[in-house]
């Protein structure tokens, strides 16, 4: 189910304060996408750590199926935002429901899975005892126990070795494992932190395939992540956060598809050509090409006018979409009281 | 319960698997061993120009043995300490916690496995160790303790004691400062306990009332003394009280009144209960 129709905007107010505002027990604004709700849905999450703001007022909701997308750069918060909705820590203030349910209920988190970013396992454990002791944590039955470690062994590429403590395995093959873990017992939501940080290729497009199979048998996917090429190749909406708040969110093509830019090899670039260049949107320069991003796509012939006229020699002219990496360099590099975007 | 009991089989497992009882039965076996030796050299010891006598031999074995299981009760301190102090608070700092926690569990479950299998490997060796010094002593020097088996319970409890407020410690503090608190901490109740001690060799109120604080702030030096006085016998309560050095922490004179047993059974239930409300409270 795609949410695209939730109310999803984010607040842009300076200092969120919204502790009293509503009661964590008061009725759930229904989604209007039917009766299934939402997996996870934020209202104005707070979180602050002494006077250190993580987290400033995040507002979103994810569809139940999805796989969604959560970029931001190091330090907006995007970790914390996971560890509030898995119950590693609780919010300073804001509401949040994970299937439905307030976080921080114990039983829900029996129906989500978990790869923290910063993964470790026992070391002093086979990574088939790892996955034993997930399995009685998470209450599956013992009579499933042995199909599911070993089903999860052969999704995750460990099947030859399971019996090999987990001390004795590399980074890659304990971000394996990790993955492991969060897949135990067909979580409905899982949450992914920086999936792919210690994988090689191979590793990452295996990644790839998996949530693509989450997907598939219809749980959630909540990927975090700052490998904006990972995100863009598996999730069906994303959430750009900075600064412990949602700057843009939709889907991909929502999120990407509204600006465009122009690649235009010049030379002979006077004051006047670099004028041009820049009111018509953002400007970076490699060699003799320049790539303008942000401007309208009927405005390409204007702006080729406009160089022309001014005396710069046009070589080649690139109209083309932005990708999700100069979106999100774009959104970021944005003065700090710019308006927050809902492309949704 | 059946996460607690999954968590204390990882954390048997953990010790195991570290090699932490290896180390601990191979260094407790050379102790053992040279308590043994020590010991069994007693009865052909020379008093003066003559033999000993029984009674000098008695009395002798007696002070050895109490200073010996003052010695092992150190030891189980220090173990205690050491092995809490990074149970929680390691598995927080090196990301451990991080895959376990969001699991459908309650984290006082998982501190209260934690507590039971230290507090059951505790007790365990300190039963078996106490047990074996005390054979020893009696198949060396035919001497036995008025009441062995309470005072290695004694000796076990202070270790849970200790356990039981570095495992609190550990669900706020990093691992080294938690062990550093809580063994500093058993130093300052024992040395207060000194100090109480002295003050009623003086009659000094003001300083006997620092021990009686010290023992109720932390049971474990309440806890040693009630295991002295179990092996205190009355032949060396009365030479101790002829030479006025009664009062100490190794010869005592009178055990611990019931109202300090329900006080300790308290602090330990408080101490835990304060822990699991902590560690729940507890942002990663």
């Amino acid at each position: 189910m795609r949410c695209s129709t939730l109310p999803t905007a984010s607040s842009n107010s300076p200092a969120p304060h919204v502790a009293g505002s509503t009661t964590v027990n008061a009725p759930l604004p229904q989604p209007e996408g039917g009766a299934a709700g939402a997996a996870i849905r934020t209202l104005d999450l707070v979180k602050q750590y002494g006077s250190i703001t993580a987290l400033a007022g995040l507002t979103m909701t994810v569809g139940r199926g999805e796989v969604f997308g959560f970029l931001g750069p190091n330090g907006a918060g995007k970790t914390t935002a996971v560890k509030l909705l898995v119950g590693l820590t609780r919010p300073t203030a804001g509401q949040a429901w994970l299937l439905d349910v307030p976080i921080g209920d114990r039983v829900t988190r029996r129906r989500i899975g978990y790869l923290p970013e910063l993964f470790r396992y026992q070391d002093w454990l086979t990574a088939r005892e790892v996955l034993a002791l997930h399995c009685a944590l998470a209450d599956i039955p013992a009579a499933e126990r042995p199909r599911e470690i070993e089903h999860t062994l052969e999704t995750v590429g460990l099947a030859a070795r399971g019996g090999d403590r987990v001390g004795t395995f590399s980074k890659g093959m304990q971000q394996r494992l990790g993955l492991g873990v969060a897949l135990l017992g067909r979580p409905e939501v899982v949450f992914l932190d920086e999936p792919t940080s210690a994988l090689d290729p191979v590793g990452r497009r295996d990644v790839r395939e998996i949530v693509r199979g989450l997907k598939a048998r219809g749980a959630t996917v909540f990927l975090n992540s700052h490998l904006l090429s990972e995100v863009e190749l598996v999730c069906d909406r994303v959430a750009i956060v900075d600064k412990g708040r949602v700057v843009a969110l939709g889907s991909l093509h929502e999120v990407i598809g509204g600006a465009q830019a122009v690649r235009v090899r010049l030379t002979g670039l006077n004051g006047a050509g670099h004028a041009a260049l820049h009111s018509y949107g953002d400007v970076r320069h490699e060699g003799d090409w320049v790539t303008v991003t942000g401007l309208d796509a009927d405005a390409v012939p204007d702006l080729v006018a406009d160089l022309v006229r001014a005396g710069v020699q046009i070589h080649a002219v690139e109209p083309r979409h932005d990708s999700l990496e100069d979106r999100f360099l774009q959104l970021l590099t944005r003065p700090d009281d710019a308006a927050v975007e809902d492309t949704s | 319960m059946s996460t607690a009991l999954t968590i204390a089989g990882l954390t048997l497992k953990e010790l195991s698997r570290r090699r932490v009882v290896l180390a601990a039965l191979v260094l407790t076996a050379i102790i053992l061993g040279l308590a043994a030796w020590g010991f069994a050299s007693l009865p052909r010891a020379s008093c003066g120009r003559n033999p000993c006598s029984e009674v000098q031999i008695r009395s002798a074995a007696s002070i050895l043995l109490i200073m010996m299981m003052f010695m092992i009760s150190f030891v189980i301190a220090l173990g205690a300490a050491f092995l809490a102090a990074p149970a929680i608070a390691g598995d927080i700092e090196s990301g451990v916690a991080l895959s376990i926690l969001p699991r459908p569990i309650r984290r006082r479950d998982v501190l209260l496995g934690k507590w039971l299998a230290l507090a059951g490997v505790i007790t365990l060796y300190t039963l078996v160790v106490g047990g074996i010094l005390m054979a020893i002593v009696s198949l060396a020097t035919g001497y036995q303790p008025p009441a062995p088996l309470l005072a290695v319970a004694y000796v076990a409890a202070e270790g849970v004691m200790l356990l039981t407020l570095a495992l609190l410690g550990s669900t706020r503090l990093g691992p080294m400062a938690c062990g550093i608190m809580a063994v500093v901490l058993f130093g300052v109740a024992w040395m207060m306990g000194v100090a109480g001690a002295v003050g009623m060799i003086f009659q000094n109120q003001a300083i006997t009332n620092i021990g009686v604080i010290a023992s109720l702030i932390l049971p474990t030096d309440g806890l040693w003394r009630a295991a002295a006085y179990h092996l205190s016998p009355t032949f060396l309560l009365a030479t101790a009280a002829q030479v006025g050095v009664s009062g100490n922490p190794f010869i005592v004179a009178a055990p611990p009144t019931p109202a300090y047993h329900v006080w300790a059974a308290v602090w330990l239930v408080a101490v835990l209960a304060l822990a699991a409300y902590s560690f729940e409270r507890r942002d990663l």
